[in-house]
Parts: C-alpha cells; structure tokens; sequence
C-alpha cells in the first residue's frame, strides 16, 4: 500500500484488522490466564521424574502466528562426566515441535 | 438523608489513561442529580485524584474516602455537596501515595453505607488493571467502558471487559455486570473520511451495547477549566446533549442514538465529502 493510496482511504480499516487479530489472540489466552505458566509446571514435573535440571535454567516460549504457534521448550541439564567427578559439563535438552506428520523430537547434545 | 435508598452502583472504566473517565464520571453524575436522582461520584485514584478539581471542589477538601476506611473521618463528614446541584455529592480520593491504603474490607464498608443513601455511586476508577481499578469495579452493578476509537483504547477496552467478566462481586456470584459502552472524543469527519475507527468498527470489535457518542469539543475542555461538569457549564453544547442522552438511557429510557454531526468548515466541505 503506496501513501496516496493510504491517503484516500484512511488508515482505519488497517487499525481495524490490526485490532481484530490481536484481541482474538489476546482472548483466547484470556481463558487460560497463564497458559505459559501451566505448561511450564507441568512439563517440568514429567521431565524432573527423569533427569535432574536447574529450574532457573529452563526457557519456555510461545510465538503465535497467525495460522500456526510454535511452543519452544529450552531446558539445560547438567551431564555428569563419567571421567571427573568435580566438573559438569552441561547439555541442552530441547523440544522441537515437528510439522505435521512427522514426530516431534527431544534431542540431549552437548552445547 | 433519612429516606432509606437502594443505589445502583456504576463504575466508569477504561484501561487506558487520558481517555475522559474523570470527566465522563463528572458529567454523568451531574446530569443524573440535573434529572433528579440523588447521586455521590466516588474517586479512586488514589495519590492521582482529580474528580474533585473537574468539578470545581478542590478547595473544599477535608476527609477522603481512605479516612473513611481507615475511621479517621465518618462518611458524612467526608461527603462534599456540590453547590450547583443540591442532588450531587463528592466522595474525594486521597493524595496519599501509598495505594494499599484502599482495602478491600474498607471499600466494600463504604460502598454498603453509601448505597443506602443514594440512587447512584458513580466510581470514577484509575487508569490501569491494578488494585484502585480492581477495587472501584469490584461492587459494580453496570459498568460504563469509555473509549476513544483509537487502537490502544480498544485494545485496553476489551481487557477491562474480560475483567468485569471475571472479578466483579457479580461476576464471582455468577451474575452479570451490565456493560454500557461510551465513546468519547469522537470526530465525525475523521470517521467518514476513514482516518479514525467508525462507531460500527468499535462496536463490532468490542461488541457491547452502545451507550452514547460524545463529540470531539473544545466545551468540555472549557468544562475542566473553570471546574464545572459539561452539563452544567454548557449543557446545551454537543457533547453535553450526548451525555444527557447517555444518562437517560442509563435509567432505562428509548433515546434514538445520535451520530454527532458537527457544522463543517470548508476544509471538510471540500474534503469530507469524497470518502463518505
């Protein structure tokens, strides 16, 4: 969209689509308060059955899209050397929400 | 104050800041006791107040609604009479910046005292979603959104809506808050030339009913000014016919809405007429 196209028509049926797609976000959480916040519990308990983590070190993140939001889930977990018993050397457990048909993936590598 | 009341308890909200919740509050309160109702506008931006200046009793300021709380003062002691209209009151907020001074217990004290002496509390609410604005919602029996059509109003708008749904007394009780929307600092030529949300935008984004439309006008500016509701400083004023049309409709009557249609200047005339 050009200036003079902005011009004639006015800028607000941008404001008003602009509006329309946020507030159908932002109402959509308003259900779930803190979806975040519950995801995060709730996928630490499962992962601390398992593996010993700091939870200081865990990022969880949600992007929304228009069509499609990702979940990013960054968990850094200490890796006990089998050599030294005194230094940890520290791994990132990560997981990747895969597209449709293919299987999403927890990786353990070393950072 | 002998006959015993039952108030209905309105509060007047909006989110964002600056959009004229403290002049809306101030004009409706004033038309209502023009209409003769007995009403009491409460402040509770507290360590912000600014009801008291918009109609003109800053001077007359002893006790606030936090000595109310907090038994410094009785009630009647710190209801202030307005001297244009016999019907209306004032409870001040106060300047005090600790904002933990409104408790929840104290409020609810208050407004219980108060809805026994009046037809209307008018709470005039904070900007903001913190405690004063929680607090002056909290016993609301209908709520007045006011909005200007601009973007982050709308957007602030639907926030307080979710939170009238949700942690309001009624709400709690499963009971509806009315909502009532109002939409101030409207220009019809920016509207009909698409360079502000129309009416019909607003409501279908927010979608509650329509209270009332109040122009754009350099008479409520004026209002503030010399410390005078708009409907009693120029009450035949644009602005001031919509907010008697608002309030009528608040008792419960059938006004036909009207769309605020200024006089044009020959800029408009040259202009407006294109995009319409």
């Amino acid at each position: 969209m050009n200036l003079l196209s902005m011009f004639r028509r006015g800028s607000a049926p941008i404001a008003r689509e602009r509006l329309q797609i946020l507030l159908a976000h932002e109402r959509d959480a308003r259900g779930q308060p803190d979806l975040l916040g519950v995801l995060r519990e709730e996928i630490l308990a499962v992962i601390s059955r398992h593996v010993s983590f700091d939870p200081d070190k865990v990022q969880i993140t949600m992007d929304r899209g228009k069509t499609v939001s990702t979940l990013a889930v960054d968990i850094e977990i200490p890796n006990r050397r089998r050599d030294a018993g005194s230094a940890a050397v520290y791994g990132r457990l990560t997981f990747d929400p895969a597209p449709a048909g293919a299987r999403s993936q927890w990786t353990n590598g070393l950072v | 104050m002998s006959e015993e009341k039952s108030a209905r308890v309105l509060v007047v909200t909006s989110g964002k800041g600056g959009v004229g919740k403290t002049t809306s509050t101030a004009a409706l309160g004033a038309a209502l006791a023009h209409l003769g109702e007995k009403v009491v506008v409460v402040d509770f931006d507290v360590g912000l107040r600014n009801l008291d200046l918009v109609l003109g009793a800053e001077r007359r300021v002893v006790f606030d609604l936090i000595n109310v709380i907090h038994g410094v003062a009785k009630l009647p002691q710190a209801l202030i009479r307005d001297k244009r209209l016999e019907n209306l009151y004032l409870l001040p907020a106060s300047q005090t910046r600790d904002k933990d001074a409104l408790t929840e217990d104290g409020v609810a004290k208050v407004i219980a005292e108060l809805r026994g002496k009046f037809d209307w509390i008018v709470c005039d609410s904070p900007a903001g979603i913190e405690r004063g604005a929680t607090l002056a919602m909290r016993h609301a029996d209908a709520a007045i959104i006011v909005t200007n059509p601009e973007v982050s109003s709308v957007r602030d708008s639907d926030r307080i809506i979710g939170l009238l749904d949700s942690k309001t007394e009624r709400a709690e009780r499963g009971e509806r808050v009315d909502k009532h929307l109002l939409i101030t600092r409207y220009h019809p030529w920016r509207a009909a030339r698409g360079e502000m949300l129309s009416i019909d935008d607003v409501l279908e984004i927010l979608s509650i009913p329509l209270l009332g439309i109040i122009p754009e006008s350099e008479e409520v500016l004026r209002a503030s000014n010399v410390g005078s509701p708009v409907t009693v400083n120029a009450a035949l004023s644009a602005p001031a016919r919509a907010y008697f049309d608002a309030t009528r409709r608040l008792k419960g009557e059938q006004i036909p809405m009207q769309i605020p249609n200024e006089s044009r200047g020959i800029f408009n005339k040259l202009f407006g007429r294109k995009a319409a």
